[in-house]
């Protein structure tokens, strides 16, 4: 019988802590597969972020630091300068990267540090409890926004990405979601991307993964993918919003 | 040794670090320390190594926080409101025992303050102005030589134990030139080995480093393993001077910049008579405070002297545990304590407590 599904090697085998259809662990094993898929386990180092990801280390199976709450770019750059030939990414939800650490992403990015990050973006505060995200959506109700994100005294929600794309040290930066197998699938070839760039030293990555939250969306797994579908998708598209080596292509 | 060069303070830091073997500096602009950051974009890529200019002390004690967890001899350095911002990820490094150098040029606070230099930062690098039960290993040097030869000191130490160290200046001492000597060069000098460090772990096993633990007894032993090591480094590392302590009745207890001041004090109150000495505490914690405790079994007075409004005084009374009169003197925003000031208060003290000298 043909083996249609294995564990990757960087996948350590234990059982993960995250809720009953959260897609965290779908991330950690599309990191885990393009690791094997690289063969880059043995010079990889993470960076795991305060969320609900913060045992990431316990499951990709390479070297790793735990940051503090929004600096894992900042660590990742220690992580990079010091050893050029190690594969460094960061693995950092909304609140910690779209919040507290918005300014450790853009000043990596601004200096295209050869780094990757992995951007969870559940458009709520997972950890803590589900309290109001830079990310959450217009209307969305949440702890901290109980009658709706209101614009006028919340403001709207970041989009990161598309804030991104605007720099120009910035290489590559694509949004992907994980709510259906096929969005996987190219969630999957991204990832992969971002480390090869890094390995080919094109600079300053991110893949931000639309991800869900069922706990603190209420909601159960099932209809957690149709809530993402209907009200993650509109608000923030899926696509490349900067290739640099397409760019130069084009020139 | 080299043959003395004229240097300011700050740059004579930042070449001793090169040569301590300081591969990784990340810093952020601000004054009385400038040089220091200006200096090492000059000289690290020099050496192979890297700089930094971050977006934020925050974001440059962090950079520290990978680059020490990568394996490297790495420095940040700053003021005042910047060594505040940078108090998280100390306590990080601390709780993941990572090593690493930080550099406050102390200025005066509180606030925006001043950029005149001061020795108001005490209590925050000495009672640990993070999170936690940690503790910074802390250098208060009173010469640029003494500056310079702390610097191999304290990566020796931070590495040796793993935990942050800091050297603590102030704004004299970071701007004002001294002739200093460097020891000679050594390739080999910052070859530790660092099995922890994250540098990929090849075929072997992974390394971790965090500051997590989310269970009660696991943090307890955690906390109890970081105190054996601060009882270690008490036992092994505190260093002090004691000057004309001999014959000494009235005891001078300064660091830095105003130590400095109180040799002269010392100088002028021999001259009439009165016989004073004085404890130096080089490091700042550990305190020394087993030798100011056998100092109280001898004098009749000591007295502080910072430029605060007294905060290692505090230290030197627990250590003379009431046993003698601690008296302190200070000046703050910038002055500077003048000889004569310090012998008006010494004469004071002797005054007001009664006792002879
Ligand atoms: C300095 C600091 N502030 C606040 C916290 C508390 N905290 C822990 S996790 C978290 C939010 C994490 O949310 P997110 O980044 O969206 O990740 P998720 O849990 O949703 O995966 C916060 C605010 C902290 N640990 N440190
Ligand atoms: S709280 Fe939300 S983000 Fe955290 S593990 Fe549960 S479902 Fe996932």
């Amino acid at each position: 019988m043909k083996k249609v599904f294995s564990r990757p090697d960087a996948l350590k085998d234990v059982t993960m802590h995250y809720c009953p259809g959260c897609t965290h662990g779908i991330a950690h094993r599309l990191i885990a597969q393009a690791i094997d898929e690289l063969g880059i386990r043995g010079k990889s180092v993470g960076i795991a972020s305060v969320g609900c990801s913060v045992f990431s280390y316990k499951y990709i199976d390479v070297d790793f630091q735990q940051a503090a709450h929004g600096r894992a770019p900042a660590v990742a750059t220690g992580i990079k300068r010091t050893n050029p030939d190690t594969v460094v990414f960061t693995y950092q939800g909304d609140g910690d990267l779209a919040s507290i650490g918005t300014a450790e992403l853009i000043h990596a990015a601004a200096r295209s540090e050869n780094i990757s990050i992995f951007f969870i973006n559940n458009a709520i505060y997972g950890m803590t409890g589900g309290q109001m995200a830079p990310t959450t959506l217009p209307g969305q109700v949440t702890t901290t926004s109980p009658r709706g994100r209101d614009i006028p005294s919340y403001g709207n929600p970041i989009k990161v990405s598309e804030m991104l794309a605007t720099i120009e040290g910035a290489a590559y930066i694509e949004r992907v979601s994980l709510h259906t197998p096929a969005a996987v699938a190219k969630a999957r070839k991204a990832v992969v991307k971002s480390l090869r760039y890094q390995m080919e030293g094109k600079g300053f990555s991110l893949i931000e993964m639309l991800s869900t939250c069922p706990t603190n969306w209420g909601v159960s797994p099932l209809k957690a993918m149709e809530w993402l579908k209907e009200n993650m998708l509109p608000a923030y598209p899926l696509g490349v919003f900067k290739d640099r080596e397409k760019v130069n292509a084009n020139e | 040794m080299s043959q003395p060069i004229l240097m300011k303070g700050n740059e004579a830091i930042a070449e001793a670090a090169i040569r301590a073997g300081c591969r990784f500096f990340a810093g952020y602009p601000i004054t009385p320390q400038n040089e220091i950051p200006e200096y090492m974009s000059r000289r690290l890529p020099e050496v192979g190594g890297a700089f930094v200019q971050a977006e934020s002390e925050v974001a440059a004690i962090n950079m520290l926080y990978g680059a020490a967890g990568a394996g490297a001899r790495c420095m940040t350095s700053s003021s005042s409101p910047g060594i505040s911002l940078k108090q998280e990820g100390i306590s990080y490094m601390a709780g993941s025992e990572l090593p690493g150098l930080i550099v406050n040029i102390v200025r005066g606070g509180p606030g925006l303050g001043t950029i005149q230099p001061a020795q108001s930062d005490y209590f925050q690098a000495t009672k640990g102005g993070g999170h936690g039960d940690y503790r910074l290993v802390v250098y208060g040097p009173d010469t640029l030589q003494e500056a310079v030869d702390m610097v191999f000191e304290a990566f020796r130490v931070s590495d040796a134990y793993r935990n942050p160290v800091m050297i603590l200046g102030d704004g004299v001492l970071g701007q004002m030139m001294e002739p200093v000597r460097f020891p000679p060069e050594d390739a080999d000098v910052h070859k530790v080995e660092k099995p922890w460090a994250t540098t990929g772990a090849g075929d072997g096993d992974t390394r971790l480093i965090c500051s997590i633990h989310l269970e009660a007894e696991e943090l307890n032993a955690h906390n109890m393993h970081l105190h054996e090591k601060y009882q270690a480094i008490k036992e092994n590392e505190t260093l002090y001077e004691e000057v004309e302590m001999e014959d000494a009745q009235l005891c001078l207890v300064a660091y830095g910049t105003t130590s400095r001041i109180c040799r002269a004090v010392i100088e002028q109150c021999r001259s009439e008579g009165m016989k004073v000495g004085m404890i130096r505490p080089i490091t700042l914690w550990p305190f020394p405070d087993k030798p100011i405790s056998e100092a109280a079994k001898k004098v009749d007075a000591f007295l502080a002297v910072e430029m605060s409004l007294g905060q290692m005084v505090e230290d030197v009374r627990l250590a003379v545990n009431g046993r003698v009169p601690v008296g302190f003197f200070g000046r703050t925003g910038g002055l500077i304590p003048t000889p004569d000031e310090i012998v008006a208060a010494l004469k004071r003290l002797v005054e007001e407590e009664g006792v002879t000298s």
